[in-house]
């Protein structure tokens, strides 16, 4: 469930209020209609999360009786250099997983709008395709490119540049940058299908108003193709920064936060917290953080989207 | 009007996108194909002919029971998340009952929850109820997260397009129940078989919920195979290539098949509001 799509309740291109009656009849069989759901979400996905906040303010191994130790391990998180360093880690990846993927589409829609492709679904496929297979695998797969003896040394060897060959997964400079490199892999692909996918739809005749009035390439980004993105840049923003929060099943396999903790993350922290050093109370909090960076992160993003309309 | 070079650019920075999305995917065709335990792992186009390594890798990575358990799991999370979505989503769609915004809301927040954030209190609770190391250690939690993205979707379907005709429904004296499962389920096809597909993906690629919850018995996902393995034979790349592909191809396929559906679900999809 890594890299689910998430809601977005801002910059929708709805142009009527939202309605504030109630919709349908009052029919409280509405509740039986429910009812299965909601057990099993309460069950399974809220109950644990009230859990893991309560775990939070504990220490202990989850097995003998847990001590309370008030917010000693949210303490932690914001002392700890290692714990720190899991948050800024996911934030470099956000430019990796985010930032970058989108300016690449932001960059090939724009220049892309007016050729009206054909055959968009083989591309769209192709351009998918990252996206859905799973990360696990992915992390197989760029291992071995990245691997001491690998493809893209063999590549930089070929074309003379063999002096930047390096290990880059073992590397404390560049196994970061290495493993985002991974996400926006992942990730561009994505951003381009959707940007794309808008761009088509923003009318021709707005581009030839910029053009009538003088405006040059950079009016027609500013004025026509990125008003006409936001809600496309939104989705993305949210799928991708959600994704390189997340962030886990990658390091688990590329680098076990390695070399050093050089790409530790919370979530392998929480991971590795939890069931190998068996530090319960540590590893909720750090989840409760992530959660909190989460929904601050998709707020912000939302808020921002607002702003703009 | 489109000047021709414009459409000649365009498709040269598809076909280089695509072809960056689809590089290391080829590669790692070519690479399951070459000789095995060899630790060069250059790509030898002209050799890359030990169709043999599938098998081998089948039989010493366990990924026969492995691609079963995950094909039970998968197949009865996606069943169950679809049942359980539609009746919520047309009830806060279209009913109007005390608590119904803030159950939504609830749901709503269910959608950003990382399960990598829940992971120490469900295994603690699995735990506890002797639930862990069998199949309902993973599904329930899975149905839990999918039914959140579930409800959320077929609401949204149902609020755009489900109005008149349930209210028409209605008049005729058709309850709740007759209205669902005649008018709005066989009208509700194609987002259902969308979200299907995206809880297909979803569940068969998750790798941390099986890892923790299976961890004490045989049972094992294909992602989680596909980890064991490489943990064991780290430089055997012809091998390493050769599990994944196995373990992405049920994935792979179902998405090309439908693969409207899916992008459907991402690009309309996580909204609509």
């Amino acid at each position: 469930m890594s890299l689910a799509p998430v809601p977005v309740t801002a910059g929708g291109r709805r142009k009527s209020p939202p309605r504030s009656r109630a919709p349908g009849e009052p029919r409280r069989i509405g509740y039986l209609f429910i009812l299965p759901a909601v057990l099993v979400y309460a069950a399974f996905v809220f109950a644990p999360f009230l859990h893991s906040i309560y775990l939070s303010f504990f220490e202990g191994n989850g097995i003998t009786r847990m001590e309370f130790v008030g917010v000693a391990n949210y303490v932690d998180i914001a002392t700890n250099p290692v714990l720190r360093s899991a948050f800024i880690h996911a934030l470099e990846l956000i430019v990796f997983y985010s930032i970058i993927p989108i300016a690449i589409g932001l960059l090939l829609a724009s220049v892309l709008h007016r050729s009206r492709i054909r055959g968009v679904a083989f591309y769209r496929t192709a351009l998918f395709l990252p996206y859905v297979i799973a990360p696990t695998a992915i992390a197989v797969i760029w291992r071995w490119i990245l691997a001491p003896r690998g493809p893209l040394n063999s590549f930089l060897e070929a074309v003379g540049l063999g002096a930047l060959a390096t290990p880059w997964l073992g590397d404390f400079t560049w196994a970061l940058p290495s493993v985002g490199l991974v996400g926006t892999w992942v990730m561009f692909g994505l951003a381009l299908a959707l940007l794309l996918a808008g761009a088509q739809k923003i009318p021709l005749e707005l581009y030839e108003a910029v053009r009538l009035d003088g405006g040059g390439l950079w009016t027609e980004f500013r004025a026509v193709t990125l008003p006409g993105l936001r809600y496309e840049i939104v989705v993305a923003l949210v799928l991708t920064t959600t994704a390189a929060l997340r962030n886990f099943d990658i390091i688990y396999v590329m680098t076990s936060g390695g070399p050093g903790n050089a790409t530790v993350v919370p979530s392998y922290l929480v991971y590795q917290q939890a069931f190998k050093v068996a530090q319960i109370g540590a590893a909720a909090a750090m989840g409760t953080v992530l959660i909190l960076a989460i929904v601050g992160v998709n707020l912000l993003i939302t808020r921002m989207a607002r702003g703009s309309s | 009007m489109i000047a021709r070079r414009d459409v000649i650019l365009g498709y040269v920075l598809l076909s280089l996108a695509a072809l960056i999305s689809l590089g290391p995917l080829l590669g790692v065709m070519i690479l399951a194909l070459g000789e095995p335990g060899r630790i060069g792992i250059n790509l030898d186009i002209a050799n890359a002919t030990n169709f043999g390594n599938f098998a081998d890798v089948w039989e010493k990575g366990d990924f026969g029971p492995a691609i079963r358990t995950s094909f039970i799991i998968t197949s009865v999370v996606v069943v169950v998340s679809v049942i359980l979505s539609v009746p919520a989503g047309y009830a806060i769609a279209l009913m109007d009952f005390p608590g119904r915004s803030a159950i939504f809301a609830l749901l709503i927040l269910g959608i950003l929850m990382p399960l990598e954030s829940m992971i120490v209190p469900l295994f603690l609770d699995m735990r506890r109820f002797n639930l862990d190391n069998n199949y309902w250690s993973v599904i329930l939690p899975q149905v839990g997260f999918s039914v959140a993205f579930g409800v959320f979707w077929m609401r949204a379907f149902f609020v755009q397009s489900a109005r008149s005709l349930v209210e028409a429904a209605w008049i005729d004296g058709a309850n709740s129940w007759q209205t669902l499962t005649r008018v709005l389920v066989p009208l509700a096809r194609p987002q259902m078989l969308t979200l299907a597909v995206l809880f297909f993906v979803w569940n068969w690629n998750d790798f941390l919920l099986p890892l923790v919850m299976l961890s004490g018995s045989d049972l094992q996902t294909a992602p989680m195979a596909l980890v064991t393995f490489e943990g064991a034979r780290r430089t055997d790349f012809a091998y390493l290539g050769a599990a994944s592909i196995i373990t992405i191809i049920p994935v792979v396929i179902v998405f090309i098949l439908l693969q409207r559906s899916f992008t459907r679900g991402i690009l309309a999809g996580s909204i609509k509001e």
